[in-house]
């Protein structure tokens, strides 16, 4: 606490006071004059007493000290001396207190010569300074309210000729929470003017160095709440409040300095206040002339009905008769929301933002200003029905968002709205169904790019993991997943089969059929010999009902054919076979399923097998060939030979 | 070949507008099963190729038209079973014939008519080396040309090997249990290769040999009707011909002509078949040529 002096400093008084004494003039000396009741003189027109109550004096914190050791231009001069005397320097001894005032606001004022500004003198007596402590002191706690109040209390000189911001200040705090507690219940410990305001280093709010300025009121006010934060904990984290406290509200937006109370939305900056213009359907700014009005009944209905304007609008000055004329910012959400302020502004969304872009979306472009609601809210833009809708609104084809971007994905809307999220959502009005935030987060959307990203692969199937959990975890386990699988090559996720936006259902016709060609992007020589197969060539005749990839290796759990848990392994190869062909044997499963006839080494059987046959069919060809050519030019001449003769030949047949 | 001399040509051997008597080469069971066996085969080859070709799209279309695969899984083992049925019934007529015509086999395997390679054949084809190159005459062939002769045996190889392998693929459980499962995936390249050979030389060898080449085009009814002009039966089996015409007995082997009508439905399904069958070729040397992968 600033008014409690340090114990060295009381011991060091009157070591100084004794060394002065050695050589200075003896204070009765100085009395004899002084002592005088009667003695006065005249200070700038007006008459001022000159007279010294030695009694009080001696018992003041200076009773020790010579006169000269504070009228310091006496020293060793002739007695009695000339008028007037130098004004008494206490910075010589209050070194660090005389600095501080010097460089406050009063000391400053006495610097441009305001003849209002306060000395110490006007704050600490001049003969008569008790202890700090004392309650005799003029600073003792229960007194702070009316030496500040003395300049600052309504109709002084200082309140009405220089520029204070606020008014009322003694009454306000006489009937604050804190002045209640020192003025009524001598409460001693509570907090007078100079515990905020402190002693000597008084400062505009303004002022960065001022422990009433925004950045600082957080920790002035922790010295004595020094557990707020616990009490805070619903809207804010704590610690934000010193590391963040451009953002967050200071304690003074809520509780509103001289007026502070344990209950203060009644008082104050009340919402009516701020209804009487809002309130006005016509209101229109004066510069660029966009509604100003505010809906009280659709402010009445948002999941902020208990929340006042000023908590919003922080800047308002309860003081001015426009109160939200000192408005300078708009609404900072991240002063309540201040995680999702931070995932927001590390998202593209909010790194566009910050750079100033006019397509990045605000807060308000989702959730709208005076009405937002609850998610859970079906009217509301963020209910998930409503939130392709929502997004569309720039990820559109053709839309602010959607013509920069310069990926793969196009007519998302379109193709998610006919996928299977979109027509759960949307026709069946599934509402756990993923939605675009399901996948690409709320607040921290980023490009598929940036391994921060849900979208990025690394997290894919996390993020599907999500709500597809099982297969997620058999994911996990197969050769798919880069701790398991040993491949330079990027191993697929999700997406890769199911695509991002146009998934389908996995039992559906198309989504069977493609997925061979999903496979085969990677596998692309093992896909050609199953094309080679009788499945194969089924399947690629458009039809579903013989064995495709997934059918022996499994969709999400794919192992390797060595690992034992293998739909392939030694061990469980004739039941995979056996779920089409109930009669499949051991030898049954050694069906060459991936064969071809053009690795001798592999498959020497099928490679001979195919020469032999193309050796045969080649031979008969030519064979045969050879002998329909020769002969085509005898037959023609037979044909030519027999038609000459017609009409004999009409006569024979 | 001016049109209208062609069709003069064509009525004269369909014996349109005359009453005249035919030589009758074929029995109506060998008819019967010829047609039967032409059927069994259009549907196997469009059937089995839609899966050796199912590369092209044709393949799938052709699939979807004949009802999907599994249908055409059916009718193709189907038409399989007509095949070895019509296979049997002609081993079973030779039986049937060697009691009731010859007596013995010796008789009937060693005649003039008979199917067997002769020496006569060896004779023939030389003949025909030197014929093709203008080096000598036209040889007198039999009842049975080598290249006939050639074609009847291939469908006998065919059978066989394309029945047998056939079969593996159809039961590979069955087939499984004693042989090793890369068998099937041998059985499919025997299969699919020699069903190749057989559609591949139907359609182009034997198709030219029998309809398209130019004294026959463009086809040959024989083998529906039975019946051929006797002026073109002796120019074109003159052996045979000269053997009857000396017994004495050719007016035992003819019989009167089929009404025009019966003709044309003859030369309807004639058109069909060939068509198919071109088209079954074109198809194949598009995805061999031009769609292969």
């Amino acid at each position: 606490m600033t008014r409690r002096r340090p114990t060295w400093f009381r011991l060091l008084l009157p070591a100084l006071a004794l060394g002065a004494a050695a050589r200075a003039q003896e204070n009765a000396d100085c009395l004899a004059c002084h002592a005088d009741r009667s003695l006065t003189a005249s200070r700038g027109g007006k008459t001022v007493s000159l007279c010294v109550d030695e009694k009080k004096f001696a018992a003041s914190v200076h009773g020790s000290v010579p006169c000269v050791g504070c009228h310091a231009d006496l020293q060793g001069k002739e007695l009695p001396h000339g008028a007037p005397l130098a004004r008494v320097d206490c910075g010589a001894c209050h070194e660090r207190e005389q600095k501080e005032h010097a460089a406050s606001l009063h000391g400053q004022a006495i610097a441009r010569g305001d003849q209002l500004a306060p000395r110490c003198a006007d704050c600490h007596g001049n003969h008569d300074i008790a202890p700090v402590h004392a309650a005799s002191s003029a600073v003792a706690p229960q007194r702070v309210p009316w030496v500040c109040g003395k300049c600052h209390q309504e109709g002084s000189p200082v309140q009405r000729q220089r520029v204070i911001h606020e008014d009322h200040i003694l009454e306000n705090y006489s009937e604050s929470i804190h002045g209640e507690a020192l003025l009524k219940k001598g409460l001693t410990v509570a907090a007078t003017c100079v515990s905020c305001h402190t002693a000597h280093t008084i400062l505009r709010h303004t002022d960065p160095r001022s422990s009433i300025n925004r950045k600082n009121i957080a920790r002035t006010c922790t010295t004595c709440h020094s557990q707020i934060e616990a009490v805070h904990r619903k809207v804010i984290r704590g610690e934000l409040w010193e590391k963040e406290a451009n953002v967050l509200p200071a304690c003074v937006d809520c509780h509103q300095p001289h007026k502070a109370r344990k209950v203060f939305y009644d008082q104050g900056m009340a919402d009516a206040d701020c209804m009487k213009c809002h309130g006005n359907p016509s209101l229109r700014a004066s510069r660029g002339g966009r509604s100003l009005f505010v809906n009280a009944d659709e402010l009445a209905h948002s999941t902020h009905a208990q929340t006042a304007c000023s908590q919003c609008h922080s800047e308002v000055n309860a003081s001015r008769v426009r109160p939200c004329e000192t408005i300078t910012k708009k609404v900072e959400c991240s002063s309540c929301h201040a995680e999702t302020g931070r995932q927001y502004l590390a998202s593209t969304h909010g790194m566009l933002f910050a750079k100033k872009d006019p397509n990045a979306p605000g807060c308000t472009d989702c959730h709208g200003t005076h009405g937002v609601l609850r998610r859970k809210d079906p009217s509301s833009p963020i209910f998930p029905t409503n939130i392709p809708d929502l997004c569309a609104r720039c990820h559109r084809e053709g839309n602010k968002a959607a013509v920069r971007y310069t990926g793969s994905e196009h007519d998302i809307i379109e193709r998610y709205q006919e996928s299977i999220h979109g027509k759960g959502l949307l026709r069946s009005g599934l509402t756990v169904t993923a939605t675009c935030t399901d996948c690409h987060t709320a607040h921290s959307i980023l490009p598929m790019a940036d391994t921060a990203s849900s979208v990025n692969p690394r997290n894919v199937p996390s993020t599907c993991g999500r709500c597809h959990l099982g297969i997620e975890e058999m994911f996990n386990a197969s050769v798919h997943v880069t701790r398991i699988g040993k491949t330079d090559r990027r191993l697929p996720v999700c997406n890769d089969c199911h695509t991002a936006h146009t998934i389908r259902r996995a039992d559906t016709e198309g989504f069977k059929l493609t997925i061979m060609a999903q496979c085969g992007k990677c596998h692309e020589e093992i896909a050609k010999t199953y094309f080679d197969t009788y499945h194969g060539k089924v399947s690629q005749l458009g039809y579903t009902k013989t064995a495709k990839c997934y059918d022996c290796h499994g969709a999400h759990d794919i192992r390797a054919i060595g690992d034992p848990k293998s739909h392939l392994s030694r061990e469980n190869v004739v039941a995979t076979c056996q779920k089409c062909h109930p009669g499949a044997t051991r030898r049954f499963a050694g069906y060459l399923t991936h064969a071809t006839h053009h690795d001798p080494q592999k498959y020497p059987f099928l490679f001979y097998t195919f020469w032999g046959m193309t050796g045969l069919l080649v031979g008969t060809f030519v064979v045969g060939g050879v002998h329909t050519l020769l002969w085509l030019p005898r037959a023609l001449q037979m044909r030519r030979a027999r038609k000459v003769p017609a009409p004999p030949r009409e006569e024979e047949s | 070949m001016s049109h209208e001399s062609g069709r003069a040509a064509q009525s004269a051997r369909a014996g349109i507008g005359r009453e005249e008597r035919q030589y009758l080469r074929f029995s109506r069971l060998n008819r019967v099963l010829h047609v039967v066996m032409i059927v069994s085969f259009m549907s196997l080859a469009l059937t089995g190729m839609t899966l050796k070709f199912s590369y092209t799209s044709w393949a799938s279309i052709l699939s979807r038209v004949l009802g999907g695969f599994e249908t055409a899984g059916y009718i193709h083992r189907m038409a399989a079973v007509s095949m070895v049925v019509i296979f049997g019934l002609h081993i079973s007529d030779l039986f049937r014939r060697r009691k009731k015509e010859f007596g013995t086999w010796k008789a009937m395997l060693t005649g003039p008519d008979t199917m067997l390679p002769t020496k006569k054949d060896l004779r023939d084809f030389i003949g025909s080396m030197k014929w093709f190159v203008g080096a000598g005459p036209r040889p007198r062939y039999g009842r049975w040309t080598y290249w006939e002769k050639f074609d009847y045996f291939a469908v006998f190889w065919g059978i066989c090997v394309i029945g047998s392998t056939g079969l593996i693929l159809w039961f590979p459980e069955l087939f499984t249990l004693v042989l090793p499962g890369w068998v099937i995936n041998v059985a499919t390249i025997i299969h699919s290769d020699e069903a190749l050979l057989a559609v591949g030389f139907i359609f182009t060898v034997h198709f030219f040999n029998t309809h398209l080449r130019p004294e026959k085009f463009p086809m040959d009814i024989v083998v529906f009707t039975g019946r051929m002009p006797v002026e073109e039966f002796r120019e074109d089996k003159p052996a045979e011909y000269d053997i009857l015409a000396a017994s004495g007995r050719l007016e035992e082997h003819l019989v009167e002509p089929y009404p025009p009508i019966v003709i044309r439905a003859i030369r309807a399904f004639g058109w069909t078949a060939l068509c198919t069958g071109f088209a079954i070729v074109v198809w194949i040397i598009y995805a061999m040529v031009f769609a292969y992968r």
